[in-house]
């Protein structure tokens, strides 16, 4: 028995230390060259540059206010979208404090004119804190607002909603979504 | 419910059930030693570490030798990781100078690692550097994941063999895994996921404007070579604190798919190249059948659960399922799945936060690790711990009609039952005394973010994760302190090798028997009878143990909040 461990030092350690250099530095490392040079943008973070300023990810959310804007869901990342920092509320479902930030929500909603029942994601955390998306229904409800504060025809923001849907494999892999800041990006064309 | 997200569930189901057996012929070539033939090209590189290590691939080694072998390399690579982590601020590749990890952080990181648990305490881009993802995380992925086939191959042979001495090489199981499957597998893999948006790039953050004028830094790194292995290996330690919820782990409803897929894809192989080793592949589909009926189970109760909602918030005008927690482009039903399949597969990548899931919902996860994480289970681990439950239903089933236990061929006698017994034991032991001490002790109780049962359940989940290796968490938890990390890094430790161990001896035991011929006596492991036991022995002899914790968190939880009780 003590011979059996005696003799398995030198490869555990010499073996250890080939296969962290192989699949701890060579592969990263490989991967790495040739995503950077076959897929720079995937690989770079899928980065939007509008006027040669970085404006965002289009897969990460960001935090909107201004009543012109669609906005995103809640996030419990750091102080709000926080993509250093991504994070779920980890509130369970019985907690008072998601009872309470979800009736906050609400009564600002219903305060903005908004009746009728709300799509669930509109007022609840997202698991990263950085979901990009709304439900379509989500979205929808926020048009009237939105078409109110930049003084144009509902239904041409509608139609910018409408046109903005994806349904990757109708349904069936996930749900129906709309990509918060390409839309977003959408509205200021129009202004312009 | 929605007829789309039960055509996923279904039909997620039966692409598994087509790999399976392409999958488990890959794996039995290469527990005979063969190279896949598009592969054969990386021999030399095989036959250069050996010679390195200063091993003989061929040279047989007994259960003792085999499992003192692979306990040296475990203890000997957590070493590895642990000095890199606690050395992380002097190293190289670390741009926005991360401190070096703490004492017991470190060894909870290592021990995570090590034994494919992959629980994480921190938040990976806000405390290590793109070095220690790389160098001091991602070989572990690798090799913790090619440990355990290891080990399935180990156990295999001793069914397999007649009157042997060995149960094979430990040194070339896990070369040989590691570069003709995980690697090959991982390149691919991981191209696929940066075209489809996840980043790989050695840069750590970049710092963009936002339409309103914001400032947003957001974190980058070789995230997509990290994220294929995770997967693959199922190890589940996410480069973000959000795992698979993360945009960047997981942009859409198809990598999604993808990575739910590929936790259970080796899974799904090894009982079909069991099969084929004993000689009989009718063997290896009556486990998976066995599997199958349990996740079915497993999926529609947390479906269900999870698309009803939660009442408290239908009270306040909510319309549909539970998104608290949730991504919009996952939705409810897979994301249901997707905690399942992270859960029955010791992976614990998680696309959700399992802590905002319903009580019903939530429950699930919980007894899906306590049954052993069998239910497919992880790469290896779950056909082993399978395999200790088979021991047991054929022992239970020889009780009752007064003949002596045959398994595949195998006379199955005292020494071995009490071994499986042994090894079963493990997890209840760590689960629920871990879970009882840190009720009691006020560094265990200043733990959970949730308060009454729901608190109770962060605690439970926590030692369930740990002992049964998954890593998944109820994550309001903060586990970053000394008390969780030392007592969650034993339950690692424990949960890991305590099972492993007793697994190699009954390999050992198996191979030096010799076959016995099936009789008319012998009672037939392959029927739909064999599948009722064999899922009976799980949920009772793995299952009921928990019963009384179980109730005294999320059934708790369910029924106060059914009576409108808030925390």
């Amino acid at each position: 028995m003590l011979h059996d461990l005696a003799s398995a030092w030198r490869p555990a350690v010499t073996l250890g230390v080939a296969m962290f250099a192989i699949t701890g530095l060579a592969y990263p490392a490989l991967v790495t060259g040739v995503a950077q040079t076959v897929l720079p943008y995937q690989a770079g973070g899928s980065l939007i540059v509008d006027g040669g300023r970085v404006v965002g990810s289009a897969l990460i959310g960001q935090g909107f206010t201004r009543a012109g804007y669609f906005h995103g869901r809640p996030s419990a990342a750091g102080s709000g979208h926080d993509a250093m920092a991504s994070a779920g509320s980890n509130l369970g479902p019985g907690a008072q404090a998601l009872h309470d930030r979800v009736q906050a929500s609400v009564a600002a909603l219903q305060a903005g004119g908004e009746t009728g029942p709300i799509a669930a994601d509109r007022v609840t955390a997202s698991a990263s804190g950085l979901d990009p998306h709304l439900s379509p229904a989500a979205a929808l409800a926020q048009v009237p607002r939105i078409a109110g504060a930049r003084g144009l025809p509902e239904p041409r923001v509608q139609a910018l909603v409408d046109a903005a849907i994806e349904n990757p494999c109708l349904g069936i892999a996930g749900d129906p979504v709309v990509n918060v800041l390409a839309l977003n990006r959408e509205l200021d064309k129009l202004k312009g | 419910m929605t007829w789309q997200g039960w055509a996923l569930i279904l039909g997620f189901t039966a692409v598994l059930g087509l790999l399976a057996r392409p999958m488990g012929l890959w794996l039995f070539a290469l527990a005979e030693g063969q190279a896949p033939a598009g592969l054969r090209w990386l021999a030399p590189l095989e036959r250069g570490l050996y010679r390195v290590a200063g091993v003989d691939p061929a040279a047989e080694m007994g259960w003792r030798r085999y499992a003192l072998h692979l306990l040296a390399f475990q203890l000997v690579t957590a070493l590895f990781t642990y000095l890199i982590l606690r050395a992380q601020g002097l190293l190289p590749m670390n741009p926005l100078g991360r401190a070096g990890v703490g004492a017991d952080g470190a060894f909870n990181i290592a021990v995570s690692f090590v034994s494919n648990t992959n629980w994480q305490w921190y938040g990976g881009e806000g405390t290590l550097s793109n070095l220690s993802q790389m160098l001091a995380l991602t070989p572990h992925n690798f090799l913790s994941a090619a440990t355990g086939m290891a080990i399935a191959f180990a156990l295999i042979r001793g069914f397999a063999r007649t009157s042997a001495g060995g149960v094979g090489n430990f040194w070339a199981d896990l070369t040989r895994v590691t570069l003709y499957l995980l690697l090959p597998v991982s390149l691919v893999y991981a191209l696929y996921l940066v075209a489809s948006g996840v980043p790989q790039t050695f840069d750590a953050q970049v710092v963009v404007t936002t339409l309103e004028g914001a400032t947003q830094n957001i974190a980058l790194g070789p995230v997509a070579s990290q994220e294929a292995i995770k997967m693959l290996g199922t190890n589940g330690g996410g480069f973000y604190n959000a795992n698979s919820g993360h945009p960047f782990e997981n942009p859409t409803a198809i990598t999604n798919l993808v990575q739910m897929l590929s936790i259970f894809l080796i899974g799904v192989g090894l009982p079909i190249a069991f099969g084929r080793a004993v000689g009989d592949e009718r063997q290896g589909w009556a486990i998976l059948a066995v599997m199958g009926a349990l996740f079915l189970t497993a999926v529609g109760v947390t479906y269900w659960a999870e698309a009803a909602g939660n009442p408290v918030l239908h009270g306040l005008g909510l319309a549909g399922g539970n998104m608290e927690g949730k991504e919009v482009r996952f939705g409810i039903a897979a994301s249901a799945l997707f905690a399942v399949v992270t859960t029955a597969a010791s992976c614990g990548a998680v696309n959700a936060m399992h802590d905002s899931f319903t009580a019903l919902g939530g429950l699930v996860p919980i007894v899906n690790m306590e049954l052993g994480e069998v239910i497919v289970g992880g790469v290896g681990a779950g056909l082993y711990g399978m395999l200790l439950f088979a021991l047991l239903g054929v022992f239970i089933a020889g009780l009752m009609v007064g003949r002596s236990p045959e398994y595949v061929g195998k006379k199955i006698e005292a020494r071995e039952v009490k071994l499986a017994v042994l090894a079963i034991a493990v997890l209840p032991l760590m689960i629920l005394g871990g879970t009882a001490l840190a009720s009691v002790l006020p560094a265990g109780l200043a733990g959970p973010l949730n308060k009454g049962p729901h608190g109770f359940s962060e605690i439970l989940y926590a030692f369930t994760s740990a002992a049964a290796n998954n890593g998944s968490a109820f994550a309001g938890l903060t586990a970053g302190t000394p008390f969780y990390n030392g007592l969650l890094g034993v339950a690692m430790w424990v949960g890991r090798f305590f099972i492993i161990v007793p697994v190699l001896a009954i390999a050992g035991s198996l191979a030096a028997k010799r076959q016995v011929p099936a009789g008319p006596g012998s009672f037939p492991t392959t029927g739909p009878l064999w599948v009722g036991l064999l899922a009976g022995v799980v949920l009772i002899l793995g299952g009921l143990t928990f019963l009384p914790a179980l109730v005294l968190g999320p059934v708790a939880d369910h029924v106060a909040i059914a009576a409108g009780a808030l925390f």
